[in-house]
């Protein structure tokens, strides 16, 4: 395909050679990947800010159908996770699991039958969301033709995955690749019996928080993890601080975490034993949080100056501080007495930003900058411009979680006060809600200095690169 | 050796998930189904299915919840909304609509606090024609446009004509109820849970 790989002695190791050829064979259906997902990022994002300036103009836009708040919203939501988060944990899976077993991907002509049903799936079940079809239950709006084509790509996926772990040339198997592992077990599975039509009533209530709250389980967090596990190590030249610990993370993640779902129903009419259930599964969330934590922290600890040299330590390390700190939040809000407040405000929205952007995104940003460049065999052009980035998104989404933690506690605060009227608990979260849009906008400007470089970066435009990436890995972090 | 383990995880990581299911959703799926329609509660008539249609086409749930929670927890009951929900309630909903938002008040009830159609289609065409600092979107295509003609004009051509304050009106002209306005109203009148209930199921301590 390209040429550059006999200019430069690649021979110097079988390390380095592994690592071309592996990054050769990823090439393809990872650029497909993180295309796919940049683009659903970019609409994703202007659904969230559309939403959002709606609470500020009720009437904007307002007699439009397709662009009503109850459609946007949803289509905010499955466009940022079924369409961003979704192909850019598959591009990063990809990549890291062919990195992680040194060998080439394994069934690659799947990944491009998952990135097209994938993309297909995404753009029908947003469109039929705003043309009002919709299954109606919160993250499972996407009707079922949509499920039908993202389910045969999740699976098409989870072949290709499990093909290159078999075909793998090491032995021993990295934390991150059990996280890799048990995603992609976990998520078809699933989604699928999540869109069974068995349920009906409360307990359809139960199955769709089960879901909802599992997607973070099995999906979302365990790519965070993997890549924060793959890449703090890995950019920094030292070894993961303990291996006992990042076990005892791994399986009391996978116990506690697949309990939570029904937290989102708390105060609601489900059996009392359920709910509590699921409090003291939230509860017990902080041992494998402050495991993971504390291994994170020891490792980077001494190297917090390199944060100002590499971008991707820089998302990655943002990342993985504020999965501590959501994970704290979650527990406690998870809490009857903390939950009888926050429940039903924008206090769970700025939540949910927290740890799908704060923590999640920033951690993708992170990998996609380590990724690409050396898979398009080009350095990232305009430095200054990741900066940007950074900075905007980082201001941004800052700005976002406090304002909704305020103003949703502020709004939890009067709607428990019955000497006010209801109409207060909205008067008074206004303000927030406009500090919220005003987030949204310097989180889509951020966001468009990414896409403007990524875009470079695919169509290999801007400064051409000198040294070949793989040069400057520092030897061996990951074993 | 390396099957072994690798088999061992394989199946540690489906048994975690395939215990939540059970526990979350089957053990408490067996439970509920035991539980009977409370008596006063009516199947969904064919309008109010329409309704509920629209309500879901529109998401309203995206700031509405269906649940009331108990006394002592939250303000529902001192509100007024009504007693707190039990599962019998929901029997017949299918998609469930209770809800995680309350960027607007909670809608179990509204039909016992807010029994006037003519009120809902007001409010609907445009919120901040009867309740002053909403935020709720307004829904004008559930609504048509007409010249001004007599009652028995209307009457004749069997048009729900909606009493829209004049400042909130176009000028010259007069604001229709369409079909699918009217079957959601009729759906969001019929959103009255507050008949007592045979055994009281205590949900939250």
């Amino acid at each position: 395909m390209n040429s550059d790989q006999e200019t430069f002695n690649i021979n110097e190791s079988p390390e380095l050679t592994s690592r071309v050829l592996t990054d050769a064979s990823a090439s393809g259906p990872v650029i497909a990947f993180f295309t796919s997902a940049v683009f659903w990022l970019l609409i994703g994002t202007v659904f969230g800010l559309i939403a959002s300036i709606k609470f500020n103009f009720p009437d904007w836009l307002g007699s439009i159908p397709a662009l009503t708040f109850g459609r946007v919203r949803p289509a905010h939501l499955n466009a940022v996770i079924y369409g961003w988060a979704s192909m850019a944990i598959a591009g990063c899976y990809v990549w890291l699991t062919a990195r992680l077993c040194r060998t080439e991907v394994g069934w690659p002509r799947l990944l491009y039958i998952s990135v097209l049903l994938w993309n297909m799936g995404v753009l029908y079940g947003i469109i039929s969301i705003l043309g009002g079809h919709t299954q109606g239950m919160e993250w499972l709006e996407f009707p079922r033709i949509a499920v039908y084509l993202i389910t045969p790509a999740a699976v098409s996926l989870s072949l290709s995955i499990l093909r290159t772990f078999h075909a793998r040339q090491v032995k021993h198997i990295y934390v991150s690749l059990w996280y890799v592992l048990a995603s992609v077990v976990w998520f078809p599975i699933l989604y699928l019996i999540a869109n069974l039509p068995f349920y009906s009533g409360v307990t359809q209530a139960a199955a769709n928080w089960w879901y909802a709250h599992n997607l973070l389980t099995v999906w979302v967090t365990p790519a965070g993890l993997a890549a924060a596990y793959y890449f703090i190590p890995k950019v920094i030249g030292r070894p993961i601080h303990s291996y006992y610990l990042s076990l005892l993370g791994f399986w009391t993640f996978a116990l506690f975490y697949n309990w939570n779902g029904i937290h989102h129903l708390v105060g609601g009419p489900l059996p009392t034993w359920l709910i509590s259930t699921s409090i003291v599964a939230s509860v017990l969330m902080f041992i494998p949080v402050i495991t993971v934590a504390i291994n994170h922290h020891l490792t980077m600890i001494g190297h917090f100056k390199k944060l100002k040299y590499s971008p991707t330590l820089r998302f990655v390390v943002f990342g993985a501080m504020c999965y501590t700190a959501v994970s704290f939040q979650g527990s406690i809000e998870a809490l009857r007495s903390f939950s009888e407040v926050s429940h039903f405000t924008h206090y769970t929205i700025g939540h949910a930003h927290l740890g799908l952007y704060a923590f999640f995104t920033m951690i993708l940003f992170g990998a996609i900058y380590y990724i690409m460049p050396r898979l398009v065999k080009w350095e990232w052009p305009y430095p200054v411009l990741i900066k940007f980035h950074f900075w905007f998104v980082a201001l941004g989404i800052a700005l976002y979680v406090v304002s909704l933690t305020i103003g949703g506690i502020l709004q939890g605060f009067y709607m428990n006060d019955a000497s006010q009227p209801f109409i207060e608990s909205v008067n008074i979260t206004k303000p927030y809600l406009l500090a919220r849009s005003i987030a949204g906008v310097l989180i889509l400007i951020g966001h468009l200095f990414f896409i403007y470089i990524f875009t470079l970066m695919v169509t290999r435009k801007g400064a051409i690169r000198l040294t070949p990436p793989w040069r400057e890995e520092p030897e061996a972090a990951t074993r | 050796m390396m099957y072994i383990r690798a088999s061992i995880f394989f199946l540690g990581v489906l048994a975690t998930l395939f215990l939540g299911w059970a526990g979350l959703t089957m053990i408490p799926g067996l439970q509920i189904r035991e539980i009977k329609p409370a008596s006063a509660l009516k199947p969904y008539k064919d309008q109010q299915l329409r309704g509920r249609a629209i309500y879901i086409r529109e998401g309203c749930i995206y700031c509405h919840s269906q649940q009331t929670r108990p006394e002592g927890f939250g303000a529902d009951q001192k509100r007024g909304w009504g007693r707190p929900s039990v599962p019998g309630d929901y029997v017949y909903d299918k998609p469930h609509l209770l809800g995680t938002m309350r960027t607007g008040p909670d809608l179990f009830n509204i039909a016992a606090r807010q029994p006037s159609e003519d009120w809902h289609l007001i409010h609907l065409y445009d919120p901040r024609a009867t309740s002053p600092g909403s935020i709720m979107p307004p829904y004008p295509w559930l609504f048509k446009e007409d010249e001004v003609f007599s009652k028995e004009v209307y009457a004749a051509k069997g048009e729900r004509v909606v009493p829209v304050p004049e400042e909130f009106a176009p000028e010259g002209k007069v604001i229709i109820a369409t079909h699918e306005a009217l079957d959601l109203v009729a759906y969001l009148v019929s959103l009255n849970h507050t008949y007592s209930i045979e055994q009281k199921v205590n949900n939250n301590e």
